[in-house]
This record gives structure tokens, C-alpha cells and sequence, in this order.
């Protein structure tokens, strides 16, 4: 072997290197998905993937600089019609600022607890986005905000409409957004008609959430608006989430299969706002026993 | 056993020798090509375009360990796969595993692929990416999630229409100005 000249040497062969190759990226899957032992990984990578995204992102970018330029023709007219509804919008806050004040006179005479409001580093932030990959596995997006931007995991993603998601991962100079439509992701809410309080999860397909476990028997109706509840502390209350679809009630089953639409533009938009983060929620006797009792 | 007959009609020994011989790409180039890949895999698109995408990083990684083998190894497939995992926010090794994969099938039939034209090649190169697709799944299947609607594989499809112009078009500048066959 040893007389093999430099020219004829190529080291191990093909199926060797794809055994040891498919081994490290079984390890590397099972550490991103189970162990997280090297959570620096991603963001590592991530730096030299950040200046291809960000080359991918100019045509777009240049695109977007052309019709602001086209549309510079018509700002007279959009100026009209924007400050008709800014009036229109003005009278809407005065009210809501004189019910603020009647809600905390009535609180306080009802001796209830006082709503908690702090300061929160992370502010709203306006954001574009990015990049949707083309993987129906993941319901994620890319933003072009990150920890450069004070960006903070767990901030919420909202566009005009209604919510789009929760930032998860944050980098220098992007985040990724888990949509609604995630699998995995789920969101308290409440039923505008009844008060009925539930909670949503993506059916990890394209524009559907799943309202599971819901009894036959509920009271729920298609069109049926489904607003955030606040309850848990991570979604401020009141933000419209998804539309009432379909129902189908099998009394075979136990749990009626509730299928609805989502407000916002999970798949659509381009500009969307970060919400700041909500100040954190008074600790839970309860539960701070029983994730004391996990650590130990 | 009868020896295979083959068919002079489509695979004669002198369009194999006709063939273009290429000259050895410059390491700028390689990189060049795989930075373009890249960004029209990011590239942000919306609707039907992002149906029918096709991996582009795939289609290059093909190319280079066909014609160029030398040139890339398995070790710059899993980078590139880690890179695609990231950016995709996807399961860190997914793509670096099915990029591996798709190098090993392109290593081991190069020399099979280099008797025939490139549009005789994008049939098996198609089989390469649907594979490349199956094994994308059965990783994101393992992670529970649903099976992906059909429309997913037509980025095979797309792939395999666009093999022959895309490798065109990466052999241009590698091509001989001279011809190697002229004496």
C-alpha cells in the first residue's frame, strides 16, 4: 500500500464516507431535536447563511423600491383617504382611553387586583419578511429583525389583521417566526360569540388550525370568530386568530372535528409587526412547586 | 447468458468519443456556482413558484460529482446541507443527510451517466432527486409530521426537466476552445 503513488489515493470509498456521513447527521438530528447540548450551532451557521438570504432577499428589496417610487404618484390621493381614516380610527381611540380609565375606576372600586404593567426591553418592532421555505414540514418563516434589533424569543407576530405567529429562534440579524399553522403551536383563545375559552393548534397543513378537544355537545357555529384570551400570558387578549370553518359533530366520536381559517396572512404578507413581549405573569404557586419538583 | 445487445441507434461509441471533454473548473468557480445555487434556493418566492421551485443546490451537487468528481466531496455536501437546514429552518441534518445521499447515487453512477446525452441523463438524475425527496420525508415523518400534500415531489419533476439546461449552462465556460479530437 504504501507504494501507491499520492495521484491514486483516494481515501475511503464512497459508501464508507456515506455511512459515516449519515451516522453524523443522525446525531446531529437527534441532538437538534432531543439534547440541544450545542445551542450555538444554528446561529453559527446561520452567520454564513445570513449574507446569501440577504442577496436572495434583493430583487425582491429592489422591487419593493420601484413601486414605492410608482406609487409616489398617487401619495396626494392616499394621503386623503389615510388621514379620513386616521380621524375615523383618532375617534375610536379617544374612547377606548376613556373606557381605560372607567375600567380602572371600576376595578378599583371592585377592589380587584391591579393590572401589572412594567416596562419591557423588547419593543414592537415593524419587520419584513424574509424567506418562506419550501418545506411542507415546517410551518416557519424567516424575518428580517433579529437580537441586533432587540428582538426577543417568544414575541408575538401580528400583520393588520389578526396573528401570524410566535417568533422562536433569534438570530444577529433575523428570527424565524413558527406560524400558527405549526403542528406544534398552539394559542389560547376565546369564542367573541359566547366567551367559550379553548385552545387552537396549526393542523400542520397550509391556512388550517384544529380546535381539538372539544366535546361534541359545544356550543360553536361556523363564522364564528376566534379572538386571542390572554390567558397564559405570552398573547395579549382580544386579537383575532381564525374564523369558525367546519364543523363535523360524529356522535361516534367524543370530540367534535372543528377545522378553521386564520385571520391573518400567514402565508401572504410582507410587512407584519413584533409585538413587545407582555410583562411576565405573577408566579403560579402551583406550578412553580411542580417544575421545582421536575428540576430535583 | 446472451450479452446485452445495444442499441447502435442510441448508444453508439462515436458520440460517446464526441462528447466534450471539459477542463478542470477552477476552485472560484465551483464556489460561484453553489453561491448561485444557493440564493435561488432562498430566493423568496410565494405561491406556485415556490411549488415548483426545484432544489437547485441538488441539481449542482449533481453536476459537479458527474463531471467533476475531484472537485467536491461528501464532506462539502453535508456543509451545504447544514447550510440549507438553517436557512430552511428545518431539522438540523435533514437536508445534510439527503444531500450525502443524493453525492453517494451520483459517485457511484457517474461513469453509467457519462454514456449518455444530458437529456438521456435527466431521467436517472429525476430518480436521484425523488429519492433525495423520500428519504426528506421519511426524516420528517420520524420528527411526526404529516405527510406532505403531492405537489411536494413536482419539485423532482421540475428538477429533472431543468437538469439538461442547467448543466449546459454550468459546462459552458468549462468547455475546450480547441477541439481535443481534431488531428
Amino acid at each position: 500500500m504504501e507504494t501507491t503513488p499520492q495521484f491514486f489515493r483516494h481515501g475511503p470509498g464512497p459508501l464508507a464516507r456515506l455511512l459515516f456521513f449519515a451516522l453524523l447527521s443522525c446525531l446531529l438530528m437527534a441532538e437538534d431535536l432531543r439534547f440541544k447540548y450545542f445551542p450555538e450551532l444554528r446561529p453559527t451557521i446561520a452567520i454564513i447563511v445570513f449574507p446569501i438570504q440577504k442577496l436572495a432577499h434583493l430583487p425582491a428589496q429592489i422591487y419593493d423600491e420601484i413601486k414605492v417610487f410608482l406609487d409616489s404618484f398617487h401619495v396626494l390621493k392616499e394621503n386623503e383617504i389615510l388621514r379620513q381614516r386616521y380621524l375615523k380610527d383618532r375617534e375610536q381611540l379617544l374612547r377606548l382611553r376613556t373606557l381605560q380609565t372607567e375600567n380602572k375606576q371600576l376595578r378599583k372600586l371592585l377592589g380587584a387586583v391591579k393590572q401589572i404593567e412594567s416596562e419591557t426591553k423588547a419593543k414592537a418592532v415593524l419587520a419584513e419578511i424574509l424567506y418562506t421555505p419550501r418545506d411542507p414540514f415546517s410551518h416557519k418563516t424567516t424575518l428580517n429583525k433579529g437580537s441586533q434589533h432587540q428582538i426577543q424569543a417568544g414575541q408575538i407576530v401580528i400583520d393588520n389583521k389578526g396573528i401570524i405567529g410566535q417568533i422562536t429562534q433569534v438570530y444577529p440579524w433575523v428570527s424565524e417566526v413558527t406560524l400558527i399553522t405549526d403542528k406544534d403551536h398552539s394559542v389560547p383563545i376565546q369564542v367573541v360569540r359566547n366567551n367559550l375559552r379553548s385552545v387552537i393548534s396549526g393542523a400542520g397543513k397550509n391556512n388550517e388550525l384544529e380546535l381539538r378537544y372539544l366535546s361534541v355537545n359545544t356550543d360553536i357555529q361556523t363564522n364564528d370568530l376566534l379572538v386571542t384570551s390572554g390567558i397564559g400570558g405570552v398573547y395579549p387578549p382580544g386579537i383575532p386568530v381564525a374564523t369558525v370553518t367546519e364543523i363535523d359533530r360524529n356522535p361516534a366520536d367524543t370530540f367534535a372535528k372543528i377545522t378553521s381559517t386564520p385571520i391573518g396572512g400567514v402565508d401572504r404578507n410582507r410587512q407584519v409587526l413584533i409585538l413587545s413581549l407582555l410583562p411576565p405573569m405573577p408566579n403560579n404557586p402551583a406550578e412553580t412547586s411542580e417544575i421545582d419538583a421536575e428540576n430535583y | 447468458m446472451t450479452p446485452k445487445i445495444i442499441d447502435e441507434e442510441k448508444l453508439s461509441a462515436h458520440n460517446y468519443l464526441g462528447q466534450d471533454i471539459l477542463a478542470p473548473a477552477k476552485r472560484w468557480y465551483v464556489f460561484f456556482s453553489f453561491l448561485i445555487a444557493l440564493v435561488l434556493n432562498f430566493l423568496p418566492l410565494q405561491g406556485y413558484a415556490l411549488i415548483i421551485r426545484p432544489d437547485f443546490v441538488a441539481i449542482t451537487l449533481v453536476f459537479w460529482c458527474v463531471n467533476q468528481p475531484q472537485r467536491i466531496g461528501m464532506s462539502f455536501a453535508f456543509f451545504i446541507g447544514l447550510m440549507m437546514d438553517v436557512g430552511n429552518a428545518s431539522i438540523l441534518g435533514q437536508h445534510a443527510l439527503a444531500y450525502c445521499t443524493l453525492v453517494y447515487f451520483a459517485l457511484t453512477f457517474r461513469r453509467r451517466l457519462g454514456i449518455f446525452s444530458l437529456l438521456q441523463q435527466a431521467p436517472q438524475i429525476g430518480l436521484m432527486l425523488v429519492i433525495m425527496q423520500v428519504l426528506m420525508v421519511l426524516v420528517a415523518i420520524l420528527n411526526t409530521a404529516n405527510f406532505p400534500e403531492w405537489h411536494y415531489f413536482l419539485a423532482s419533476l421540475t428538477g429533472t426537466l431543468l437538469w439538461a439546461p442547467i448543466a449546459y449552462l454550468l459546462a459552458l465556460p468549462l468547455k475546450l476552445k480547441s477541439d481535443p479530437n481534431a488531428l
